[in-house]
């Protein structure tokens, strides 16, 4: 057993070792081959026609536009490694710390949207299934079908012209009140300016979640042993208690940690729209203003993020499920 | 083994002695009785061409209190379907047409839902049929916490030479040998009037099937109506009373366990093919195949197998009584 351990911890550290070098490779190669003008986009153009040679040559190594590809990545990796993300080119400040308040940021943000979509989801995805073909399961199916192929940033969009413009329920963005010192922001206003763009990621995420439960669900109530309890005389809410519910549990906490990538993804959109200053906002900013250190910290944080989502998975799977977490000693 | 086998013939001596008792019992009506009964699937065939796919397109058989019938047909040829019909499981997309009637009533619908798992119960075939995710126990109790469910299920579970152990564990952890006595376990923990026992011997090795065939000849003996569907002809003449031989479809003879000790006294050439297939009758066999469900011949379905076959053959057969059995052979006399 103890081995058996230790390999699965050996095993899983080279996986995410071998994921961040890969993830880090590919963003920085993505990163040089963007056609973004580092100068261009931060300076302007304008500014720049009026800038002397010098000026622009100290510019210019400021982005690092000479430094040959390989050499810099091997130097951002050889600080990376030893634990300094670098500074910042855009905020002028250490990468860690600009990561750490968008994150906090964000992280409040989608906390609330994979609770939220996951016990909507998993609830819509039971009803539908339990009922396949009947009215409800329509409808459930109807709108996860309308929704997922409903882009975020339209919903988004829709979201913020309704409750925020039209009926003015919500503010129109960002995560403080405008004109408040920081220490004045309480803890209500900060869910008060969350509530629209978790809403809007809920809503996007229910839909998946609700589809791959339904899913589950119809396998599990077409199964062999859902059979036999129906000749048992089992119907109902029994049959879900005993029979249903255990059996969609475990594929639907996998596909919630698994989800954590999806939530990841639109809220990148949904920051945008909504200007609320968290790690996706942030990325794009990285992006579009090249700022090499901070794209590459935000997208290998990010990374890690998901997989700790996928390995929660895994592991949680070996604690709640019989067959894995008896397995091993009986058979 | 031969001992187990010595058993159960030594019951079914005991049986004739009760004969009479059993006559009383007969009084009343069988148990089960199922007339023409077909099970049809609709199916989408070459994209919006509806077809029907009749997999049983007649089946007639009858089951009393105390009595153990084997409907016997080879694998594959849906004789299974014929107990979810029975329990009313059947999938969304199938037909069931026909009659059955349970203690001379009609078991509609709504009758089967109030009685299944109550008066009439089915063993499945395999643990596949039990929740992978709730402990042996708690699983036959149907989560009942009650003393008496408890204490009656270790009284079965004693019965079987279970041990109380068992029910703390999962499917997945019982051994070969357990899945039987488990499975039949859950059909005890009620006071069954019919137990219908699908595909009971999977590829089990000969000295477990017999004791499993053998647990149902007890469910038998303690009065219950017992209904086997195997494709095991061999297992089921030793512990059965009749035999219900399924054809493509279709029950082409209904005989008596001792009807099957003489070719003679069987009625229809294939059940008289079966008995000469048998390894102790020579293991002779017939060329061909059963048809398949979609291009079956009309009339007999034995019909391009048949030795005997002519012209009249092509028509409408019924299943008539011929000698104190039943036969689809308008040859048979």
């Amino acid at each position: 057993m103890n081995r058996q351990r230790a390999v699965f911890l050996v095993k899983n550290i080279l996986r995410v070792l071998l994921l961040v070098i890969c993830v880090s490779i590919v963003t920085f190669a993505l990163m040089k081959a963007s056609p973004v003008d580092p100068l261009q986009a931060n300076v302007g153009q304008a500014a720049l026609g009026s800038m002397s040679r010098e000026q622009k040559e100290k510019l210019q190594e400021y982005w690092g536009v000479d430094t040959p590809p390989v050499e810099q990545y091997l130097s951002w990796a050889e600080d990376f490694i030893r634990g300094d993300m670098g500074i910042s080119l855009l905020y002028r400040q250490p990468v860690a710390s600009v990561i750490a308040v968008k994150l906090a940021n964000s992280l409040f943000l989608m906390a609330m949207a994979w609770v939220i979509s996951g016990i909507l989801g998993f609830a819509l995805g039971v009803i539908s299934g339990m009922n396949r073909g009947r009215p409800a399961d329509k409808v459930i199916r109807g709108y996860c079908l309308l929704i997922s192929s409903t882009p975020v940033f339209w919903l988004a969009l829709l979201l913020l012209m309704v409750f925020g413009v039209w009926l003015g329920i919500f503010p129109i963005g960002l995560s403080v009140p405008i004109g408040v010192e920081a220490g004045g922001v309480t803890f209500a206003d900060r869910l008060y300016h969350a509530v629209l763009p978790a809403l809007t990621l809920s809503i996007t995420g229910v839909s998946n979640i609700a589809l791959h439960t339904r899913e589950k669900m119809i396998d599990i109530m077409e199964s062999d042993y859902v059979l036999f309890a129906r000749m048992r005389g089992e119907t109902g809410w029994r049959l879900f208690k005993y029979y249903g519910f255990r059996n969609v549990l475990f594929p639907a906490v996998t596909l919630q940690f698994a989800s954590i990538s999806e939530i990841f993804g639109g809220s990148v959109l949904v920051e945008q729209v909504f200007s609320y200053p968290g790690l996706g906002q942030a990325a794009v900013s990285a992006g579009l203003g090249s700022d090499m250190p901070l794209l590459m910290a935000i997208t290998i944080v990010s990374a890690l993020f998901v997989f700790g989502g996928n390995l929660t998975a895994n592991l949680l799977y070996g604690v709640i499920d019989p067959r894995v977490r008896r397995g091993g000693g009986t058979k | 083994m031969s001992g187990k086998k010595g058993n159960t013939s030594d019951s079914r001596k005991n049986r004739s002695d009760e004969q009479t008792m059993r006559d009383v019992q007969r009084e009343d009506a069988p148990v089960l009785k199922i007339e023409h009964m077909s099970i049809s699937f609709t199916q989408y065939d070459r994209g919006m061409h509806q077809t029907s796919l009749p997999v049983i397109r007649d089946l007639d058989v009858e089951v009393h209190g105390g009595e153990m019938v084997a409907v016997v047909g080879s694998s594959g040829s849906g004789k299974s379907l014929l107990a979810h019909g029975v329990m009313g499981v059947l999938p969304y997309n199938a037909d069931m047409g026909g009659r059955i009637t349970y203690c001379g009533e009609e078991l509609a619908k709504e009758r089967i839902k109030k009685l299944r798992g109550r008066e009439i119960v089915l063993v499945p075939q395999s643990i596949a049929y039990l929740n992978p995710l709730m402990k042996i126990g708690p699983q036959i109790r149907r989560g009942s916490k009650a003393t008496e469910a408890r204490k009656k299920l270790r009284g079965i579970f004693r019965r079987y030479e279970l041990d109380a152990g068992v029910e703390e564990l999962y499917p997945f952890e019982l051994s070969g040998g357990m899945n039987r006595r488990v499975l039949i376990s859950t059909a005890l923990m009620e006071e069954p009037k019919l137990v219908i026992a699908d595909e009971p011997t999977p590829g089990l090795d000969l000295a477990v099937a017999k004791r499993a065939m053998a647990h149902f000849r007890e469910l038998a003996d303690m009065g219950a109506g017992v209904l086997v569907i195997t494709h095991d002809l061999e297992l089921a003449l030793e512990v059965a009373d009749r035999i219900a031989v399924f054809y493509a479809g279709t029950t082409v003879e209904e005989a008596s366990v001792q009807d099957f000790e003489h070719e003679e006294t069987l009625r229809h050439p294939y059940t008289k093919a079966l008995w000469r297939a048998m390894p102790r009758h020579g293991f002779q066999y017939i060329e061909g195949t059963q048809p398949y469900v979609k291009n079956l011949p009309t009339g007999c379905s034995f019909a391009p197998r048949c030795p005997h076959c002519g012209a009249e053959c092509a028509g409408e057969i019924d299943y008539r009584i011929v000698r104190g059995g039943k036969v689809r052979c308008i040859r048979a006399e």
